[in-house]
């Protein structure tokens, strides 16, 4: 009995050992930082830009103003868009590497991971190389006589989606791959034999069993690019501002209002966590009635 | 008679090796016909190709007088149990009996009274509303049952469907399965390695071997008449002899079996030209005794090996003359106490029992 405890609390120690990097770096990196978020939110700031601690409401206050409801919204969209297109371009790629051969498969995944091993800000500046009037893309449409004049595809919305898409499209790729290699090959097999077309079959066999990877699949994209602001900067020519635009003008640029930014943040935060219980609360329900 | 399904000279290929060689097959309408074969002997390949996951590269396949050979199999009125059950794990047990009903888009009252038929059929009552994880493997056998005979299929394919059950579950499956067949009067195709089930089901077995079918017939006349070494060992026990021609007179031939052993057989069997081929004996048929026999086709023997099995003892002996013969004979019935090696004893054929196996095609 004795021995039987005595051992009990050494796995214990060890477990709490083995957990506390993870604690620490939970605690450092994101609890102190939300809550010195929540405080900055509450501070105000003097003509220089510096934070004046007070209590005020005054942050959240022109949070509500409509301005930004209407930046999310659009921030919400382009990443709802980006979502919607990477799931399209996803689905048939994660299907194909999970079908192919096992020393295929292992190619293919490589290569959907290879982008990683470059930073992503050069990875965007090179699209910009590409899409810019006199870049890449121009020079091949008009050597081919495709175009007269110069097309100006960077600076839009479209340059703006293209670099969201490229930039997150291995996140959902891989998430999918993940639930698509688990599908019996079988229960297609099954569902044509039971004059179930290729097209019903995705949505009555597939689309199902692969969800699990598809909701984290969203998950990764939809919520990273909600925030993105590198791209809309680089790539949109900050012609249209972004959520995560705005915020990061409040900290480093010419807005000057780490109070007000932080509201912003905050506000975002909840948001997130508030739509993020909701989706692992949905999809837990679904696991309990589908397992 | 009708023929459910008709194959033409179908060959299979996978990269360089054929598993299924031009191999043409009439399935009639309303029989149970089982492809028997070791593994890898191209039974699956053939069955796949029947349900359209496989293309063949030469010949065609008929269902019901149609060429279905370029439809894919959700074009193709047939249905099958699959080995695994393929079972769809996100829907209940209803609903996955109703989903080849739902893709005929036949009206949702019509699916709900089938869906039941189909649950009555395989004694499923009660779990319509489970999942297939929920259920023991002989009750996602029957789903799997249900799901492909609820939309009434011309034919029934079955892939080893028992296979994964237990062995006397297997049993009253197999019994089950052949009263199923002839109450629908549906058209199965059943593919499995093991004769004891082909033996028991079927109406006919196609007997299977790389990739052709070497004999196809009830499972009687493959047992009494072999056409093939291979379909003799294959189903049931057999003695597989040379023989040679050596002595013949108008009603009669004498044929020398390897080791010496001489048979007197009815010239009819035995076309003129041919001098020497395999002959089959079954062990059964052997019949073995104490008492001393003489006349045709009795020899005397010294029994090498006795092995008890139960019901039946297994015996190898070597006749006087030098052939070596497996006998088995029920235990007790007619040797009294058990023979030991070495015991001398006398056993008869009948000429009938000895069978002469065609020739070698190649």
């Amino acid at each position: 009995m004795t021995h039987g405890s005595k051992t009990r609390t050494a796995t214990g120690h060890l477990a709490l050992l083995l957990f506390a990097p993870l604690v620490l770096w939970l605690i450092a990196f994101v609890v102190v930082p939300a809550g010195i978020l929540v405080v900055y939110s509450f501070a105000e700031r003097d003509e220089l830009g510096r934070i004046v601690y007070a209590f005020s409401w005054e942050n959240y206050r022109r949070v509500c103003d409509p301005v930004y409801a209407r930046i999310f919204g659009r921030s919400a969209a382009y990443a709802a868009l980006t979502t919607i297109i990477c799931a399209i371009l996803g689905y048939p790629v994660a299907w194909f590497i999970a079908r192919a051969s096992l020393k295929w498969r292992r190619l293919l995944l490589f290569l959907v991971m290879i982008p990683f091993w470059t930073s992503f800000l050069i990875r965007t500046y090179a699209w910009i190389v590409i899409l810019k009037s006199d870049g890449v893309l121009n020079a091949f449409l008009l050597s081919a006589g495709l175009i007269a004049i110069p097309l100006e595809v960077l600076y839009t919305p479209f340059a703006v989606m293209v670099g969201l898409v490229y930039a997150y499209l291995p996140f959902m790729i891989l998430p999918l791959y993940g639930s698509a290699e688990k599908l019996d090959p079988a229960l297609l097999e099954a569902a044509h034999d039971l004059g179930c077309g290729p097209w019903r079959s995705f949505v009555a066999i597939v689309l199902p069993l692969t969800r699990p990877g598809l909701l984290a699949g969203v998950l990764m994209v939809f919520v990273p690019a909600i925030g993105m602001f590198a791209i809309t900067d680089l790539m949109g020519g900050a012609r249209v501002p972004m959520i995560g635009n705005v915020i990061q003008d409040q900290f480093v640029g010419q807005a000057r209002d780490k109070p007000f930014g932080a509201a912003l943040g905050v506000v975002f935060l909840l948001l997130f966590a508030g739509v993020y219980g909701w989706l692992q609360r949905r999809s837990k329900r679904s696991a309990e009635a589908r397992p | 008679m009708r023929a459910a399904v008709e194959l033409r000279e179908v060959t299979k290929l996978f990269g360089n090796i054929a598993a299924v060689r031009s191999v043409s097959l009439t399935v009639r309408a309303g029989e149970f016909l089982t492809l028997l074969g070791p593994s890898g002997c191209g039974k699956t390949t053939l069955l796949r190709l029947i349900a359209g996951f496989e293309q063949p590269e030469k010949g065609g396949v008929c269902l019901d007088g149609v060429d279905v050979t370029n439809l894919p199999p959700y074009r193709r009125h047939v249905n099958q149990v699959f080995q695994s059950y393929a079972l769809f794990p996100h829907l209940t047990v209803r609903d996955n009996i109703a989903f080849g009903l739902r893709m005929q888009r036949l009206p949702s009252v019509e699916i709900a009274t089938r869906v039941n038929e189909a649950i009555d059929l395989v004694s499923l009552g009660g779990l319509e509303n489970r999942l297939p994880h929920k259920l023991s493997g002989g009750q996602q056998q029957r789903v799997a049952l249900a799901r492909a005979l609820a939309p009434r299929p011309a034919v029934l394919l079955l892939d080893e469907p028992l296979a994964a059950l237990d062995a006397q579950l297997r049993r009253a499956m197999q019994l089950e399965l052949k009263q199923l067949q002839r109450r629908l009067g549906t058209t199965f195709v059943l593919v499995t390695h093991d004769q004891a089930e082909a033996l028991t089901m079927s109406d006919r077995i196609a007997l299977m071997h790389e990739g052709r079918i070497e004999q196809l017939d009830s499972a009687q006349a493959i047992y009494r008449r072999p056409a093939t070494a291979f379909a003799a060992e294959f189903i049931g026990q057999a003695n597989l002899l040379e023989a040679q021609v050596v002595m013949r007179n108008g009603t009669e031939i004498g044929v020398r079996l390897a080791g010496g052993l001489v048979l007197y057989l009815p010239a009819a069997v035995w076309p003129d030209e041919v001098a020497n081929a395999q002959v089959v004996i079954r062990p059964e048929k052997i019949r073995v005794t104490r008492i001393p026999l003489a006349g045709q086709n009795t020899f005397e023997a010294r029994v090498e090996e006795g092995v008890f099995q139960g019901a039946n003892d297994r015996l190898v002996l070597e006749t006087s003359a030098g052939t070596r013969l497996v006998a088995i004979s029920a235990t007790g019935e007619p040797l009294g106490e058990a023979l030991r090696s070495g015991d001398r004893v006398w056993g008869a054929v009948q000429a009938d029992e000895v069978v002469r196996l065609p020739r070698k095609h190649a």
